[in-house]
């Protein structure tokens, strides 16, 4: 009998009795809308990342530029910016992408409750683009920010790509003494754009 | 091999290293119930996600090919180790096939139970802990010491040294800031330079054949991303059915390992990439024996956040080496009986029964009713310590016969007056090696009643 086959027939002679799976119905009171887009920004601050409000894409676009005038590698996806990084795919390897210095990348959605922002693979161009990078700016249509996990597995099919990320925060650990230190392995600062701010409020 | 109460003796020798501990770990457990009271249904949550888990154990087998079936539909190798020898045989065979030899690996407690490491490095292949905390450890030729905070017997001087030797850094600078940075450019390198990357799995989920990895650092994103080869290392019991699932597990997973409210990524791997291969190894040992105890099955819905560790008195008081187990803690105490209960007979009595395990834990795991019946199991079986075994007969027949049990202790406040020498005395009385000896009260609780019960 191969393992596959021992593992198997051992687990349905050990098992239990068959029990059914629960109902997922969770008993809470939900946010209003405007108060969900102060919880995502009160959360994102608290666990290191930074959060802008505007009413267009005229600040992200500054900040890009900016970034640029540094002459450093930086990363544009976003068309709506302007010109994007063709050379950015997915078969870019790790030594053409440790220069990045920037990254700038759109988000699916927002969840209040943690600060996180889920990304697909389609949006990353490549999987290791938002983790190589030094910094890391999102953007993110404050419409799009729900309340908890719950709202975000219903609104996200993870399973659509072949990879896809709840990102929250930057980099992080306190594998010294506890003490918090920003920009382990992945970025160093995240700061995520909430566009279209005005029409929620 | 030490026990658990020899090692404990020398972990509390020091003793501002033992209160250290105690009190950073009981931080971690502070921060935990501060994020726990921001969440009015968390109750409801630890419910939920127990009864999934229930069901999903229930359902085991089904789920498990299931699983495999939509993740070879993904494109990913999927392989079945019976035991850790298997497991570590068939990763060292892909290593093999495709002629790697610079490895990098993040936090997987079943590579460290299998001894995964180990055994690649006794082949002559490089395996570089990517973890913060894994790679001081690894650097210092020890096993983490808990499960989230692997390094947390150590402190920041001790990390500087092993860096001034390992990596340069400036001797005699402490800086977490400065030594984390210092560990982020030499990994960078071994990320940019590694050929294939071992990774662990928090979920894997039946109905896409997807899993889920869960860090802080971003290291199984580097090294995954990163190597042309992935391979992802998982128990049965990782399994959960369905996506939806994750909401519940992802909701309570960081905040009762670290008061987090999610961790920094929580990867949702599918299919390789272009050019990419993935493999999963989906291994047993000692997991479906653990399935077939019913008193003790329930341990299997562990997802590891270490919320027991944290708030155990006697984990935070005796370090996590003092279990010599990969899994240390109230948790490892249940588990590891089950692998070898001869060798870890001692550790389901490294327990005060206190019950703060059990109510921490996010899938409602009866850890504390779990130690006292594996003690009864253990004494059955033969392996309590004699010397335990004695004493505590001893004392049942003390217990049961009250005549006995009046002289026994007037004998007991005559000896500790009379001849405090005898008690006050390390070699006589264990109890007295780190405690004072209270006075001898005048007379027993029972003398004091009858005196005054009118």
């Amino acid at each position: 009998m191969s393992s596959r086959e021992k593992i198997l027939h051992a687990i349905s002679i050990n098992k239990p009795a068959f029990i059914e799976p629960p109902s997922m119905e969770i008993k809470r009171e939900l946010s209003a809308p405007s108060e969900v887009v102060q919880q995502f920004i009160n959360t994102l601050e608290g666990i290191g990342g930074k959060a802008i409000l505007t009413n267009d894409m005229n600040a992200v676009k500054e900040d890009w530029k900016q970034a640029k005038e540094t002459g450093l590698y930086i990363v544009n996806t976003l068309p709506v910016l302007g010109e994007v990084n063709a050379e950015i795919n997915s078969s870019q390897d790790a030594h053409s992408l440790e220069p990045v210095f920037k990254t700038y990348i759109e988000a699916t959605l927002g969840v209040a409750e943690n600060g996180a922002v889920w990304l697909y693979e389609s949006q990353l161009k490549n999987r290791l683009l938002p983790f190589i990078c030094q910094h890391l700016v999102i953007c993110l249509d404050a419409n799009k920010i729900v309340p908890s996990m719950h709202e975000a597995y219903q609104q996200v099919d993870v399973a659509k790509e072949g990879y896809g990320v709840f990102l929250a925060g930057p980099s992080k650990t306190a594998d010294i003494e506890q003490s918090l230190v920003i920009g382990a392995h992945g970025a160093r600062s995240l700061v995520v754009y909430l566009t279209s701010f005005p029409s929620i409020i | 091999m030490k026990d658990h109460a020899t090692l404990s003796e020398e972990f509390i020798a020091d003793e501002p290293r033992t209160d250290w501990h105690d009190e950073t770990l009981w931080f971690v457990r502070e921060k935990r119930d501060r994020a726990v009271k921001q969440i009015p249904e968390w109750e409801q949550l630890r419910e939920l996600a127990s009864q999934i888990k229930d069901h999903t154990l229930s359902n085991l087998d089904n789920y498990l090919t299931a699983f495999e079936k939509n993740a070879q539909a993904n494109g990913v190798k999927v392989h079945w180790a019976a035991d850790g020898a298997e497991h570590n045989a068939i990763i060292l065979q892909i290593i093999r096939n495709s002629k790697v030899q610079r490895v990098v690996k993040s936090k997987s407690m079943l590579t460290e139970e299998c001894h995964l490491n180990d055994y690649l490095i006794e082949q002559g292949i490089e395996v570089v802990d990517t973890d913060l905390g894994e790679r001081i450890v690894q650097f210092r030729n020890e096993p983490p010491s808990h499960i989230v905070l692997p390094a947390i017997h150590l402190r920041k001087q001790d990390v500087s040294e092993t860096f001034h030797q390992h990596l340069g850094t400036e001797k005699g600078n402490n800086d977490p800031q400065y030594l984390t940075e210092a560990a982020r450019q030499h990994l960078r390198q071994k990320f940019i330079q590694s050929q294939l990357a071992i990774t662990g799995v928090n979920f894997a989920v039946a109905e896409t054949g997807g899993y889920v990895v869960c860090t802080n650092e971003g290291n199984a994103d580097m090294g995954a991303h990163a190597a042309d080869i992935h391979i992802g290392c998982m128990g049965i019991e990782k399994i959960i059915p369905k996506a939806e699932h994750l909401s519940v597990f992802l909701r309570l997973l960081a905040r009762s390992a670290t008061g987090q409210p999610i961790t920094t990524y929580s990867s949702h791997f599918n299919k390789p990439r272009a050019g990419q291969q993935m493999h999963i190894v989906i291994v047993d040992n000692g997991r479906t024996k653990q399935l077939g105890r019913p008193d003790f099955r329930n341990s299997l819905k562990c997802i590891r956040c270490a919320a027991c560790f944290n708030t155990c008195p006697v984990y935070r008081r005796s370090g996590g080496h003092s279990y010599h187990t990969a899994v240390a803690g109230p948790i490892g105490s249940i588990l590891n009986p089950n692998l070898d209960m001869k060798a870890n007979a001692d550790l389901p009595f490294a327990s005060t029964l206190c019950g703060s395990c059990s109510n921490v834990c996010p899938v409602k795991i009866d850890i504390h009713v779990q130690l006292w019946k594996w003690r009864q199991v253990l004494t059955a079986e033969g392996y309590a310590p004699i010397a335990k075994k004695v004493a505590m007969n001893g004392m049942a027949f003390v217990l049961a016969h009250p005549s006995v049990y009046r002289i026994a202790g007037k004998m007991g406040r005559w000896v500790m007056r009379s001849l405090p020498f005898l008690t006050n005395n390390k070699t006589f009385n264990p109890w007295y090696k780190q405690r004072d000896m209270p006075a001898a009260p005048k007379q027993s609780f029972r003398d004091w009643y009858l005196k005054n019960k009118q």
